[in-house]
């Protein structure tokens, strides 16, 4: 299976909390089909940049472009924390949401999303557990499942936050071999990582963050020494009397 | 000898049987809306929304007397006015929804007292608070009837969103649905139940039936329709063995209803089929795999 991927460029792009940039004056582009690790320290913007990719934050100031635009084209996997493990819902179910977008608020679920469905719990090693109610997974399985959601939805640009954080090796193991799978049909993938090793074995692209940015390009330039120094002493600055931005301010004079 | 007593109340009285009508209707709408309120972790904001009614039904009383569609409509108001403004003070503010809807109901209540003491007797005040179903007439039956229409046609259209919201709402806003309208909508239909339950139980205890059968369900039901369909059972037969209690043993019905219902609950979370204490701690042995 062969898919166009989707471009996203960044423009000057500002995102603020109570003022305070998380991420400050980011410019640059993911070409179509890339595969980037997104990554730096505590704090330093990271799940902040892929809400604003996947459109649910709100930037203070410049913009995301994608292309193809719109949600149909985008698939989004947050953090475990902001997902209720305990709903009941079963795992089949979980995974047809994948088909949202062509079922809707009120479609019924065909025998298409159905096939796509099992194909995807098959390719995430879950068969057989179609039935089981969420609560029951432990945390892999059910990274497992929400991966084999994001296969459902099929699209172009696939944005995954911290994807890994508390699995075992074998099951990070299989996951990635997803992720390499789609790099192969052609999907753009943005992930945030804090593992270096696997960002330098399976990302070829990297994109350094310390509220502003450090480096972005080929993973063995960005992952430098002198980078990975830089973001630590940029991400640790915070100064609480902070004057308004000297960019941002310009830019207001301009305008006016 | 049996039939009557069970039956016997209902086939005698009209006024009996509108109320076992309007109380089978208010079950058909509050185990679903209850049933989500508990899966969106939101058990204490039907609490507060019901407090929050308080004000606009005295308002309605003020300017109509004991009239049900005035004090509906200032309810209703008083409700969704609440509602709005806590949610404007959570997207404002770093404010967690929870605290501006505490803060919003007490100022609703307090200016709900306000009114109905200096406007009207203390009696005026206990109809308020504590309903009288046996007083239902045609125009409430409908009223609440008409809800519960209303609520369960817009459950069907808003069904997936709704649960989607609960489960992972990060996927919601994602796949492109605006997560703030469906909460807004879902918090209408809170508030619309709620109004077609004061005049049966007061607003004080409206909420009962839409929280303690929902609670009680978790004992029994797994998936979240049969979780729905639970919580209308057991409202509906709360209402049922409530009304008949009162009219045996000569009691206020609305408290009857809601203490049967808090009865069922305690049933369920003592030998419910799933996760009750029977099958928690005389548990026979653990299975193999």
């Amino acid at each position: 299976m062969s898919i166009q991927g989707a471009s996203v460029t960044v423009e000057d792009l500002t995102v603020a909390y109570e003022r305070h940039p998380a991420i400050h004056h980011i410019a640059g582009r993911f070409a179509a089909g890339s595969l980037t690790a997104i990554v730096g320290p505590n704090g330093a913007g990271k799940s902040t940049l892929v809400k604003a990719i996947a459109g649910t934050v709100r930037p203070a100031g410049g913009r995301i472009r994608r292309d193809p635009a719109g949600p149909a084209s985008l698939a989004y996997l947050p953090q475990q924390s902001e997902i209720e493990r305990s709903f009941p819902i079963t795992v089949l179910d979980t995974v047809m949401l994948g088909a949202w977008r062509r079922i809707g608020w009120h479609g019924a679920a065909g025998p298409d999303e159905m096939e796509a469905a099992l194909a995807a719990l098959e390719a995430v090693g879950l068969e057989h557990f179609e039935q089981r109610g969420v609560s029951t997974l432990s945390a892999g399985q059910f990274q497992r499942v929400l991966f084999a959601r994001l296969m459902v939805q099929n699209a172009p640009l696939i944005l995954l936050d911290e994807p890994f954080t508390a699995l075992d090796t074998k099951t990070t193991r299989d996951l990635l071999g997803l992720v390499e799978r789609w790099h192969g049909e052609g999907r753009t993938i943005i992930a945030v990582l804090h593992d270096f090793d696997q960002v330098r074995a399976h990302f070829p692209d990297s994109l350094l963050l310390a509220r502003e940015l450090v480096a972005w390009g080929r993973t063995a330039d960005v992952m430098a020494p002198d980078n990975l120094i830089a973001a630590r002493r940029i991400s640790e600055a915070w100064d609480e009397n902070a004057l308004a931005c000297h960019a941002a301010a310009g830019a207001e004079r301009l305008r006016a | 000898m049996l039939y009557d007593y069970l039956a016997g109340p209902f086939v005698e009285f009209p006024f009996l049987r509108r109320a076992l009508v309007g109380a089978m209707a208010l079950a058909l709408g509050c185990g679903p809306i209850g049933t989500l309120l508990v899966l969106r972790r939101m058990s204490l904001m039907g609490d507060a929304m019901s407090h929050a009614v308080l004000p606009g039904a005295a308002i309605g009383f003020m300017f109509a007397g004991l009239s049900l569609p005035a004090m509906s409509l200032g309810g209703l108001g008083a409700g969704l006015l609440v509602a709005l403004l806590a949610g404007i003070v959570t997207r404002l503010t770093p404010l967690r929804e929870d605290a501006s809807f505490a803060a919003f109901y007490l100022m609703s209540l307090a200016l709900g007292v306000l009114i109905v003491s200096t406007h009207g007797s203390s009696i005026d005040l206990l109809h308020v608070l504590f309903g009288t179903i046996l007083a239902v007439d045609d125009t409430a039956l409908i009223l609440v009837a008409g809800i519960t229409t209303v609520t369960l046609v817009a459950l069907a259209l808003l069904y997936r969103p709704l649960v989607l919201d609960a489960f992972d709402p990060g996927f919601l806003r994602s796949v492109g649905v605006p997560g703030g309208t469906i909460h807004g909508l879902f918090l209408t239909l809170v508030v619309l139940n709620l109004v077609a339950g004061f005049q049966a139980l007061g607003t004080l205890m409206a909420v009962g039936l839409m929280m303690l059968p929902a609670a009680a369900a978790r004992f029994w039901a797994r998936e979240i329709w049969s979780l729905a369909a639970v919580s209308s059972l057991l409202a509906g037969l709360s209402g049922y063995i409530g009304l008949l209690v009162s009219y045996h043993a000569d009691l206020p019905s609305g408290p009857a209803i809601i203490l049967t219902a808090g009865v069922l609950y305690l049933v369920s979370v003592g030998v419910g089929r799933r996760d009750s204490i029977r099958t928690r701690y005389f548990v026979k042995s653990h299975l193999a795999a």
